[in-house]
């Protein structure tokens, strides 16, 4: 298989028997990039003379006989809303398009302790909010199965870019989807933890009570690998978990025998695409034969988890995105006479439609006399949604249900309808107001080769049980498509 | 539930230092409106005696000891700013 | 007629905390440096910062709002109040709402014939704003063209008191500012340096016809950061209310701002009537449960405070009440008070030199008594050298002046400058004799009953020692000399 195309774990693999050097790694994710990255547009920067220099300084570790740990000299895609010090960081935005972090986001200070590479900045909807990658100040992702198409959003980048082995594995964040809906649409592996497994610190705020950092990948292994580092108590987040992290890896056991597979069937209703369900049942049936024992269950209020979602999401966000007002730092109108004036203009030129729509139906939540009736009725009914969640998890070890209603959707198609896309996030939202570990893996290709894919729940701090029967269905699938590209 | 107005948008525009043209507003009006529409089912799920959950996590008391870190030199903290005088953030004419 | 108009007010006051750092993140606090040398990303609001809670704010805030005799909530927790300035590094600024730390106190303030009860309605806290310099002449906002904004100050933490409408002068709320102050200092949080901002104040001012119960139309004052303004604005703004009253008017709910320069109070402009904070629970912050074991910890490390110690003065060492408040309402002079009445025993003799000769010294030097090179061991030792008759209170000034200025040891000094008393009965008749033989006319007078004479024979014999000779006994021995 071509280079670009192997994961982090076959790629430390070569590198322990000294098959394949850094540099060549990196060279050949590079000449990858130039063959696809004109039609992907998975990147808004490339670091490409930093990572080459990086990958000889690790080469020369390794010929002097350092230990060689996951990840190190792997090129890695980071979603451009988390911060890189010294590096530009936009969150795919106007008003961040020169911001020049001051400091490392947690994450990156961990990955850097490992020695990877920093292949660059990926593509994201802009501030993370979206679900087709179309709210790009730098432009659209393409899907790499078929560039007509949307790769998912808002870790559009991050997604295509492992899809289309412009990158070894990539770091997105999710907040209602933003991992695993693009995962799926563009046939990778996206983990979304649960909620405090992974510092917020230096991830662009939209949502922070949803907001999650997770790894995409190209499998379910590399899946686990990356979380061991990304995992892990920090201080500088106050809604950091501190517990004991455990070794992800160990969980990776092709053995579900008697596990407890619920399939919600309020995720398997209308709107799910026929052959977005028969995979799911497929699956279902292959789960079976591994020993798996599969029951239907309802989680009644799941059916306002969108609602909620809508109102909680824009309403943090439109206080997150208060900060961007061109006094400290990013875009700022300079004609503006008076700092009301400057305030409206940078903010109005400096953000895009959709993040300008959430902050609007966000303030207006939260705005007196409303306040009451929507945020606050939003945070009843979410603990109504735990609350079905928990119950669910007294007789499941997992839930699983298909992670996007649709396959990718033409770019264009529901970028005029607000509502209709907010519908594509329909199956993960869920997740991410209860703050439960959430995998999509490939469940297979449709009729017109797109790939569908598979949701696994979990409850809350039970990865292990998502990654066990990630990683046996994983095995039984048996998913080996690559995109034509 | 009451329907969201050109007004109401053209208030909340205001609290998030927003501004659009009348063209804008009605869009946004009629989206918002649509969104608004589909949220507010909600409202139908009787939620008395339920708790809104503003922290998912059950956690408590996450706090810092007293103690000094280091800050961020004067140029790294000017560094990003748009317009700079006298080693401060300059802005324009307060209004 | 403005006897029938009775003054409501409630005051909110601001204190900020001295921690080493500030509220939500690592920076050390700024006193007037350089500007935005004590930043980083949380509090210069960069994007993906998170703040983190300082706990020594969290007993700080709890030490006040126990003193002030509040209840401490068991489950608290912050929330964000939304707002766009550019002193504001998130433009939201991180505050307590619905739920804050204390309520339900109170203080009383003695106001020389009544006590006044002032309710505390909370006790909250939040997190400070960065400070803005107005570019121009006059540095007003107004009338310039630009602003500077320096963020040292940003995210230092603030504690918000705020109190019930239960004040009735402009004096009252004076005393209540004053009383609070010292309270504060007692509990050694805060600088409560008006002058820096570290303590401010914005008043709830509205007038009602005295007897009535309801509370009328109130305005918010802003601005008044010393006691004198705070005096002074509320003077104006309840003169201003009854006057809009009186001539069948009435009161606009709005903000208004004293300038102290003309000593009236403006109205700030109407946006700020149009505030809509959009309150919420703040999601980067986890909640806080308060267990009794940290309240009673918190509750350990509060000293004694004022109004107790002034009646425990009065008890214990049986000053006069007076005494009592003037040493007790500071810390630093209480505290010297009892150090000293450790050495010495007579406390009243103490407590006359701290609040005369001492505190006159201290005022006129602008020091505090912490500050002072007379230790309390010292004073002590000059008190017992007066009792023991070896120098007079005149010379004793003077070796308290040099005391203060020096830090000597009033022994030495004594010594060094020869300033003992001469109470060698052989050495005092001796000069006594050549005064009497040197003043016929006065020896002459005395004798012929004219007793004034006789002051001006001890005057004479002071002269000839330079003040050393006692007194008492150049008294005596005249006397008997002569009779
Ligand atoms: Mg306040
Ligand atoms: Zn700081």
């Amino acid at each position: 298989m071509e280079i670009h195309y192997l994961t982090a774990h076959q790629l430390k693999d070569r590198l322990e028997k000294r098959q394949i050097s850094c540099t060549e790694i990196v060279k050949s994710i590079y000449l990858r990039i130039e063959e696809v990255e004109d039609r992907l547009n998975s990147y808004i920067r490339l670091e490409k003379e930093s990572a080459l220099s990086r990958a000889g300084q690790i080469d020369k570790l390794i010929s002097a006989g350092s230990d060689i740990e996951d990840f190190m000299g792997i090129p890695v895609a980071i979603k451009d809303n988390i911060c890189t010090k010294n590096i530009t960081t936009t969150c795919a935005s106007r008003i961040l398009e020169n911001y020049i972090p001051i400091y490392n986001a947690t994450v990156i200070d961990r990955l850097e302790s490992r020695n990877y590479i920093l292949a660059g900045k990926a593509n994201m909807d802009e501030f993370a909010m979206g679900s087709s990658n179309e709210n790009s100040y730098f432009g659209t992702v393409k899907n790499p199965w078929d560039t007509d198409r949307v790769p998912g959003g808002s870790s559009g980048g991050p997604a295509a870019c492992v899809a289309a082995g412009e990158a070894a594995c990539s770091l997105g964040s999710d907040t209602g989807g933003s991992i695993r809906q693009p995962a799926s649409l563009c046939g990778v592996v996206g983990f979304k933890p649960t909620y405090g497994m992974v510092s917020r610190y230096g991830l662009v705020a939209f949502a922070s009570s949803l907001d999650q950092i997770g790894p995409i990948t190209r499998d379910v292994e590399d899946c686990a690998a990356m979380l061991n580092i990304i995992c892990g108590h920090d201080r500088k987040d106050s809604t950091s978990i501190n517990v004991e992290v455990p070794d992800y890896k160990s969980f990776l056991k092709a053995d579900i025998k008697d596990m407890r597979i619920g399939v919600p069937k309020e995720l398997m209703v209308e709107g799910i695409d026929r052959e977005v369900k028969e995979a799911v049942y497929r699956i279902i049936k292959l789960a079976e034969d591994i020993g798996g024992i599969v029951e239907e269950i309802s989680l009644p209020s799941l059916e306002y988890a969108l609602s909620v979602y809508y109102i909680i999401a824009p309403s943090e966000a439109s206080s997150n995105l208060s900060r961007f007002d061109g006094v400290r730092y990013g875009y700022r109108n300079v004609e503006a006479e008076s700092l009301r004036e400057m305030y409206r203009r940078s903010r109005v030129e400096g953000f895009g439609d959709e993040v300008k729509r959430r902050i609007i139906i966000g303030t207006y939540c939260l705005s007196a006399g409303y306040y009451d009736e929507y945020y606050e009725k939003a945070q009843r009914v979410r603990t109504l949604i735990i609350g079905d969640f928990k119950k669910a998890f007294e007789k499941f070890d997992v839930l699983i249900s298909p992670t996007s209603p649709t396959t990718a959707f033409k770019i264009g198609e529901k970028i005029e309808d607000p509502l209709t896309m907010y519908l594509s996030d329909i199956c993960t939202i869920p997740v991410n107001l209860a703050g439960l570990p959430a995998i999509s893996i490939p469940a297979g290709l449709s009729g017109s080769k797109l790939p569908i894919g598979l949701q696994i729940i979990g409850n809350v701090l039970r990865e292990d049980n998502v990654l066990k029967v990630a990683y046996s269905l994983e095995k039984v699938i048996g998913f080996t498509g690559r995109p034509g590209l | 539930m009451k329907r969201i107005s050109k007004d109401d948008v053209k208030h909340v525009a205001e609290l998030a230092e927003l501004k659009f043209g009348e063209k804008d507003i009605e869009k946004i009006t009629s989206q918002l409106d649509r969104i608004l529409d589909h949220v507010a089912n909600i409202n139908s799920v009787n939620t008395e005696g339920i708790q809104p959950t503003s922290h998912i996590l059950d956690i408590k008391n996450v706090f810092r000891e007293d103690m000094v870190e280091e800050s961020v030199t004067q140029e790294f903290a000017l560094k990003n700013a748009p317009d700079e005088a006298n080693d401060g953030f300059k802005v324009p004419k307060i209004d | 007629m403005k006897n029938e108009y009775e003054p409501v007010i409630g005051l909110e006051t601001h204190v900020e905390l001295y921690t080493n750092t500030k509220m939500f993140c690592g920076c050390r606090l700024s006193f007037g440096e350089e500007k935005n040398i004590y930043t980083c990303p949380v509090c210069l609001g960069h994007p993906g910062s998170l703040p983190v809670i300082n706990k020594k704010a969290i007993e700080y805030a709890a030490k006040i709002a126990l003193a002030l005799n509040c209840k401490i909530r068991k489950y608290t927790i912050f929330h964000r109040k939304n707002y766009f300035y550019p002193d504001m590094p998130k433009n939201y600024q991180i505050s307590q709402y619905d739920l804050p730390l204390g309520v339900g106190g109170y203080l009383d303030i003695d106001i020389g014939s009544y006590i006044r009860r002032v309710g505390i309605t909370r006790v909250h806290m939040e997190e400070d704003t960065g400070k803005l310099l107005h570019k121009g002449i006059t540095g007003r906002i107004s009338e310039s063209e630009a602003s500077i904004v320096d963020f040292n100050r940003a995210g230092t933490p603030l504690i918000e008191v705020v109190t019930e409408p239960d004040i009735r002068s402009p004096e009252e709320a004076k005393e209540y500012m004053i009383v609070l102050r010292n309270l504060i200092l007692f509990l050694d949080v805060s600088d409560c340096s008006m002058e820096e901002g570290s303590l401010r104040c914005d008043a709830n001012v509205s007038v009602r016809k005295t007897g009535e119960d309801k509370i009328g139309t109130k305005t918010e004052i802003k601005n008044l950061n010393s006691f004198k303004f705070l005096q002074k604005g509320l003077e104006y703004e309840v003169k201003r209310q009854i006057k809009v009253l009186e001539a069948g008017g009435g009161i606009i709910q709005q903000t208004r701002h004293y300038d102290s320069k003309t000593g009236t109070t403006k109205v700030l402009r109407s946006k700020e009537e149009a505030h809509d904070y959009r309150y919420f629970p703040e999601p980067d912050l986890v909640p806080i449960y308060i267990e009794d074991k940290m309240i009673e910890d918190i509750r350990k490390t509060i000293p004694e405070l004022p109004s107790a110690k002034a009646k425990r003065f009065e008890k214990q060492y049986g000053l006069p009440k007076y005494d009592s408040s003037f040493l007790a309402n500071n810390k630093s002079l209480a505290d010297y008070f009892e150090q000293c009445c450790r050495h010495y025993n007579n406390a009243k003799n103490i407590a006359k030199w701290i609040m005369g000769d001492f505190s006159a010294l201290l005022n006129k030097e602008k020091m505090t008594i912490k500050d002072s090179r007379v230790t309390p061991e010292n004073l002590c030792k000059m008190l017992e050298i007066i009792d023991k008759g070896k120098i007079n209170y005149k010379i004793a000034k003077s070796v308290f002046e040099e005391m203060f200025s020096t830090g000597k040891n009033p022994q030495k000094i004594i010594e060094d400058r020869g300033l003992e008393q001469i109470s060698d009965e052989g050495l005092l008749e001796a000069v006594i004799e050549e005064v009497i033989k040197d003043n016929p006319g006065p020896v002459k007078q005395f004798k012929e009953g004219k007793d004034k004479a006789i002051g001006f024979l001890i005057g004479r014999v002071m002269a000839k020692t330079k003040g050393k000779a006692n007194p008492g006994m150049v008294n005596e021995i005249i006397i008997k000399k002569l009779s």
